[in-house]
């Protein structure tokens, strides 16, 4: 997927000038993770800046840079990190248009990876798209594969509002698919079914996708049809596509990484609640992390919901 | 006052003592005529390099999770760590080692930190000392604090933060040094310039000349020192360590140093750093001038150093027999330490946890 990821802002560069990558380790050392890397020797320093080590500047500056008619596409190294950017975040970005009435806007990229699995050290395993989804103005997108990063990202740069955009680690290197180079953008907005279904909705996104195909497989040899949404878009969402689904089906299952209190999946309940629950043929069920910190890695695959958490959801949602 | 005229001037003092080659370029601190600490200077900064390592090699077999070397910072390490007192408070970034062994840190709470288990952070022997910082800067308002607390009950103590080069550029730096300036806290920070940030150099970081002067505006006096050299860095903090304790405010010492290694494990430093710079820096680094120097005092010979690295790296290696057979946490670890007590809306969580790691081959 990061190879997805590099390819995606050398299209956009190569397309639009006014493209600009900042961050920290982007430029010469191409990012930690290599999602820049080769963009500063093609494109130049002026178009790939390496920054000073404050998020918060990071973010913030990424502001000035769109309200002045640049794309900035700017690197939080680590989604651990973002607080000293959610001032700037929250306070700025996700407003500047709002509170001078469109005169000035914000068209920019926040990138960052998301969520653990990589045995990384404290504060690099995070899960945090609820912090931001909450703050009205952003756009959150969470790609799941190589072709939906790559379509996604060029989308992300080329929407005239903020986008934060979350990279899910786990399938960085893990996610190979062979993704055709060709500039086109994937919709923002929509949600993607991964696998079609009768008996239950499975809604995710990020990592959780590939753990919930697996569960979904694993049911569909004791004949259970599980539908897999990615819901790819995580603020503003698409509920159509879940609430077609649920109707569909009648039962609702949410998988996410992220702890379970106050996360998206109580928001997807509560509108599939309001808006279908008289489709719903039993009680809408959540597998997540727990409402703990994210341990350190001999742990991270005891609070990362696996395939046999899914797949007891799964029985729980159609016991009822 | 006239147009023009300069109303305010700056200095930043340099200092050092032991020159790369061991011998003398300063006047000698008069702590150094206790020849058994010059010796236990020079001792932890071997076992803090024989402990680097291997816990280095311990990552590369699979053995140890992501690992930020101390290669090359040890004399300023172990230089804070000796000039602070039991009771002043330390608040380190990630890689200070030789300052944790000085505090009574287990080699096995280091290893268990890097290796996922987060009871690598139970210093017994410093139950005060905040355990590693990873996010850049943020442990600098913490220090500011427990000075703030230090001044408020009218205790005779200090805090102690290090920061990096890099993270004179967050917000909280300098948030915290404006703090301690105003207050006249009892805070001294020690800057590790260790010249690169990941792979960005402290030239593209700061137009500043030094990092010191970045006390400057927070009405704080600040001073350079040779981080390569323990006995000026021991003498430095400690003169600074005094003048807090004393009610004199705080100080800014920035502790001039090469990061020899990668950043961390997960780094290849040579996709952006000069082969030469690094060859260059291995020639001023910390440890050979100390045992050149003890030596040439008589008070080092080739025996003892044999006798210590056989010592360090057996007690190295005990540590990580003990590491490697410490089975991992149950998953109420994962609550058990969230809140005082558990809210009893959690505990059904906590059963699942235990209900699905059960399940785990």
């Amino acid at each position: 997927m990061v190879e997805a990821i590099n390819m995606a802002h050398a299209w956009e560069m190569a397309r639009d000038p006014s493209v600009i990558v900042l961050g920290e380790d982007v430029g010469t050392n191409g990012g930690v993770f290599r999602a820049t890397a080769g963009l500063q020797q093609r494109f130049g320093k002026a178009r790939v800046q390496d920054t000073p080590l404050a998020e918060g500047l990071i973010a913030g500056a990424a502001i000035g840079m769109a309200a002045q008619g640049l794309k900035p596409v700017a690197e939080i190294q680590f989604m651990g990190f973002i607080y000293p950017a959610l001032d700037q975040i929250a306070s700025h970005m996700a407003r500047l248009r709002n509170r001078t009435r469109g005169r000035l806007t914000c068209p920019l990229v926040l990138r960052m990876p998301h969520g653990g699995g990589i045995h990384a050290p404290e504060h690099h395993s995070e899960s945090l798209e609820a912090l931001l989804c909450h703050h009205p103005g952003l756009r959150v997108i969470c790609p799941s594969s190589p072709a939906r990063a790559y379509g996604l990202l060029l989308a992300a740069i080329r929407d005239p509002d903020p986008v934060i955009f979350l990279e899910p680690v786990r399938l960085y290197r893990f996610a190979k698919q062979e993704v055709e180079d060709n500039g086109e953008a994937l919709p923002i907005g929509h949600c993607f079914v991964l696998r079609e279904g009768s008996d239950v909705t499975i809604v995710t996104w990020g990592a959780m996708t590939v753990d919930s195909l697996k569960a979904a497989d694993q049911m569909a040899t004791e004949g259970v049809s599980c539908e897999v949404i990615d819901v790819s878009t995580l603020a503003p969402i698409d509920f159509d596509t879940i609430l077609d689904s649920v109707v569909k089906t009648g039962r609702l299952l949410i998988v996410h990484e992220a702890a379970r209190t106050a996360g998206l999946g109580g928001e997807i309940a509560a509108i599939v609640a309001e808006e279908a629950l008289y489709d719903l043929e039993g009680p809408i069920r959540r597998v997540t992390g727990y409402d703990t910190i994210m341990p350190l890695y001999r742990l991270e695959h005891d609070y990362i919901p696996g395939v046999p958490r899914i797949v007891d959801g799964i029985r729980a949602t159609l016991a009822d | 006052m006239t147009s023009g005229q300069a109303v305010a001037r700056f200095e930043i003092p340099y200092r050092g003592c032991l020159a790369s080659d061991g011998t003398l370029c300063g006047p000698l601190p008069a702590f150094a005529s206790d020849v058994e600490l010059l010796r236990q200077l020079y001792r932890v900064m071997v076992r803090a390099r024989v402990f680097d390592t291997k816990a280095v090699n311990l990552q590369r077999t699979g053995k140890l999770g992501t690992y930020p070397a101390c290669l090359g910072h040890e004399a300023t390490h172990v230089g804070v760590g000796s000039a602070m007192r039991a009771e002043d408070v330390l608040f380190t970034v990630y890689r200070e080692v030789g300052t944790k062994f000085w505090r009574g840190v287990d080699m096995l709470d280091i290893l268990l930190y890097w290796g996922g288990d987060e009871r690598g952070t139970n210093y017994r022997n410093s139950p005060q000392d905040f355990p590693f910082c990873v996010p850049i800067g943020s442990q600098m308002p913490h220090a500011a604090g427990a000075a703030l607390a230090f001044q408020i009950r009218g205790e005779a103590r200090c805090a102690l933060a290090f920061i990096g080069d890099g993270g004179t550029s967050q917000g909280a730096f300098y948030e915290a040094l404006n703090l301690a300036g105003a207050k006249q806290l009892p805070l001294v920070c020690v800057i590790v310039n260790n010249r690169w940030a990941i792979s960005v150099p402290v030239s593209a970081q700061t137009a500043a000349q030094t990092l010191a002067q970045k006390a400057i505006a927070a009405g704080i006096p600040s001073l350079q020192v040779d981080g390569n050299d323990v006995l000026v860095v021991r003498e430095a903090v400690h003169e600074a360590l005094e003048r807090a304790r004393s009610g004199g405010g705080p100080t800014v010492i920035e502790a001039l140093t090469y990061r020899l290694s990668d950043h961390t494990t997960s780094d290849d430093a040579t996709r952006y750093r000069p082969a030469a710079e690094v060859e260059a820096a291995h020639r001023i680094e910390p440890l050979a001038r100390m045992r050149t120097f003890l030596e040439s005092q008589g008070h080092w010979d080739e025996a003892a150093e044999q006798a210590l690295r056989r010592e360090c790296s057996e007690a190295v290696e005990a540590a990580v027999k003990q590491y490697l057979a410490t089975p991992k946490q149950s998953t109420d670890s994962m609550f058990d330490y969230l809140y005082a007590q558990l809210p009893a809306g959690l505990r059904a969580q906590r059963e699942d946890a235990r209900h699905y790691s059960a399940l785990k081959p």
